[in-house]
């Protein structure tokens, strides 16, 4: 069982540190875990899972981010990654030249040992293995890492890889983004597969529509920066048909200066 | 250095010629090493307005010193490893594929009249007659009308040592409508300050397909320079690649001439420079005759304080309508410190032509750099597979066959480079 703890943490953009997008956030993720954080645009939904994954744009201003009780503010993202922590991306880059295979085996290389390699049959068993069971086509794993590929196709290449590289905790900020109906199946279908008592997930998400394949344990709405409401997955149900203005919270009397 | 300093002394010049002497090589052999001698005693060291070395510190360029030292040649098939050995190889009638010393000794015609015919001459004339002057290997290839040789063809030359100086010298002709791969191979093992002036010159009659790939591996601390012309007959179809893995100064030129009707011409080239080497590029695309078409992609990827020189010309000749001709230069900066330097050119005088050049230079898009970050691969790793992922598209347009060993061996000069 491992925890993942956010405290109070208040996120800035690197440039611009006096003013926080996210002001003093909590949650407590565990293994087997799937909680949603649900919010109107512009809430620090994204900001937050960047600054889990350590995007050097982002700078934590406040508070702490602990696995199994440790701080990984001082990690590099790479060192994030192979801690445990996965992000799903909105927006995945393209790698030209980078065929999926090589892509994949180079990051499971690369947590292993000096002196351990990959044994490449195993690895390919698995791969195919993965790519069976999320219903891939073979002939994905020699295209170049995201070029050219329509939405769907690159959100089922970040569950591929979240299914490869085996992490503890999982971000999966705006899955559903751009996703059509079919895609959304398959998306869904994807992170129910993987979904089991080794790996916490955080599902961030825009619209109700998504957990109505992906069944979350717990449901968090954002607001300005702050978590202002938990509850299980009735609360996603409310939100659906009462919007989110009720959650609004009242306006702070302006500073006296 | 003085312009009219000699690199190489007169009398490791007699010593050289002592050398062919007692190799039985024929007396026009001698004479032709002996013109090309005072050729290259005639002409001067390169300067800083030459308009051929522009961006090159010429005087960085220290060549005196050297003792002249001929590679060890090792010739065979290509082997399905790592290009080290070679298979052994067994070609059909008609072929011959030899050292160079011994296609002057049995194949004199045929040597003699494909010979420096047609040289590069894109400003390394000096480096060109001196290689002549000195030439004691390299490998011959002649493939006769007709005949397609399917096993591809590697060449290994060797350089170890300290001081010394060489100069290979390949020639690869192809008759009408024959079809050859050859892949060959500079290498040093070890050995610090070296010198290597080499030439490949590569001519592919009517309706022949030739594959040539060099591999410029030579020791870290090796100035080079290599000269290359291709002569691209009627209906011809000729792919270079040349990688430029090694060298602390390197310097390559390559001539392509369109001469007939339905020549076709793919140029490439990989260079990985890194620490503070310097490599330099020059090419000409010369289109003489209608209907031709030649597609130039030369990709540097550069770290640490390295520094390229891409400098290129597409020339269409008057009677050369119909032309389809490309040229395109892209650098991939790994460090801010790395400087590429790049000259595309066109000149144009037919007036029925598609041609289009121009050159790219960027660094790492960070987003890219995060995201590999992101799935746990350490930034030195993310960025040799990124310049893998660079290299792919001109690998991509390799055979099969020759590629598999080539993309091993560029692998291990990445994974050896930044250190």
């Amino acid at each position: 069982m491992q925890t993942l703890e956010i405290r109070d943490l208040a996120v800035a953009l690197a440039a611009t540190p006096e003013t926080p997008i996210v002001k003093g956030l909590n949650l407590t993720v565990r293994s087997g875990e799937v909680h949603a954080i649900m919010g109107p645009n512009g809430t620090g939904k994204s900001t937050l899972s960047k600054a889990v994954a350590g995007h050097p744009d982002y700078t934590v201003t406040n508070g702490d981010i602990l696995l199994d009780g440790k701080s990984i503010l001082k990690m590099e993202p790479d060192e994030r990654a192979r801690a445990g922590l996965f992000l799903a991306f909105q927006y995945p880059s393209e790698i030209p030249g980078v065929s999926i295979a090589n892509f994949l085996r180079a990051a499971l290389q690369s947590r292993l040992g000096e002196n351990e390699n990959i044994n490449a049959a195993n690895y390919y068993k698995t791969l195919y293995e993965k790519m069976d069971l999320l219903q891939i086509a073979r002939s994905f794993t020699s295209r170049s890492v995201n070029e050219g590929f329509s939405g769907g196709e690159k959100k089922r290449c970040e569950i591929l890889q979240m299914s490869m590289l085996k992490p503890a905790f999982a971000f999966m900020d705006e899955t559903d983004s751009g996703l059509d109906i079919d895609a959304l199946k398959i998306v869904a279908h994807g992170v129910n597969t993987l979904r089991g008592p080794e790996l916490g997930i955080v599902l961030i998400t825009h619209y109700q529509r998504l957990l109505n394949y992906i069944v979350p344990d717990y449901v968090h709405v954002m607001f300005d920066g702050r978590i202002v409401k938990s509850g299980d997955k009735t609360l996603a149900l409310e939100l659906e048909t009462r919007g989110y203005d009720w959650l609004k919270p009242a306006p702070q009397p302006p500073a006296a200066s | 250095m003085s312009a009219n300093e000699t690199y190489i002394s007169k009398r490791l010049f007699q010593r050289h010629l002592d050398s062919v002497g007692r190799a039985r090589l024929p007396e026009w052999w001698l004479d032709t090493q002996r013109a090309a001698w005072d050729a290259h005693l005639g002409l001067p060291h390169p300067g800083p307005t030459d308009e051929t070395w522009r961006f090159t510190d010429t005087e960085a360029i220290r060549l005196s010193g050297f003792e002249p030292f001929p590679t060890a040649d090792l010739l065979g098939a290509l082997p399905a490893g790592q290009l080290r050995a070679p298979a052994p190889v067994k070609p059909p009638p008609g072929v011959v594929y030899c050292t160079l010393n011994e296609a002057i000794a049995k194949h004199a015609d045929l040597f003699r009249a494909y010979f420096r015919a047609r040289p590069a001459a894109l400003g390394g004339e000096k480096f060109a007659e001196l290689n002549a002057a000195f030439a004691a290997c390299g490998a011959f290839l002649y493939v006769p009308d007709g005949v397609e040789l399917t096993t591809p063809l590697f060449a290994r030359h060797v350089l170890n040592g300290h001081n010394i100086a060489a100069f290979p010298h390949t020639l690869v002709i192809l008759g009408k409508n024959a079809s050859a791969t050859l892949v060959e191979v500079f290498d040093t093992e070890y050995g610090d300050r070296l010198l290597a002036s080499g030439v490949s010159d590569l001519h592919a009659a009517s309706g022949a397909r030739l594959t040539y790939i060099g591999i410029q591996n030579w020791g870290r601390q090796a100035t080079a320079f290599h000269s290359n012309a291709t002569s691209v007959a009627q209906d011809a179809n000729v792919t270079t690649l040349n990688l430029h893995l090694g060298a602390r100064y390197a310097r390559h030129e390559s001539h392509t001439r369109l001469d007939a009707p339905g020549g076709r011409a793919e140029i490439l080239a990989l260079t990985h420079a890194d620490a503070n080497r310097r490599l330099d590029q020059r090419t000409l695309q010369t289109h003489s005759a209608p209907d031709t078409y030649s597609n130039l992609l030369y990709k540097n990827a550069l770290r640490d304080t390295s520094k390229t020189v891409f400098s290129g010309l597409i020339n269409v000749e008057p009677d050369a309508q119909r032309t389809d001709a490309y040229q395109s230069n892209r650098n991939l900066l790994l460090s801010p410190d790395a400087e590429a330097n790049s000259l595309p050119g066109l000149e144009i005088q037919a007036n029925d032509v598609r041609c289009t050049h121009g050159a790219t230079t960027g660094g790492i898009d960070p987003e890219q750099a995060y995201y590999m970050a992101a799935r746990g691969i350490p930034p030195e790793t993310a960025n040799a597979l990124l310049v893998e992922g660079f290299f792919e598209e001109v690998l991509g347009k390799i055979p099969e066959r020759p590629r598999a060993p080539v993309e091993a061996t560029l692998r291990a000069a990445l994974a050896r480079g930044g250190r």
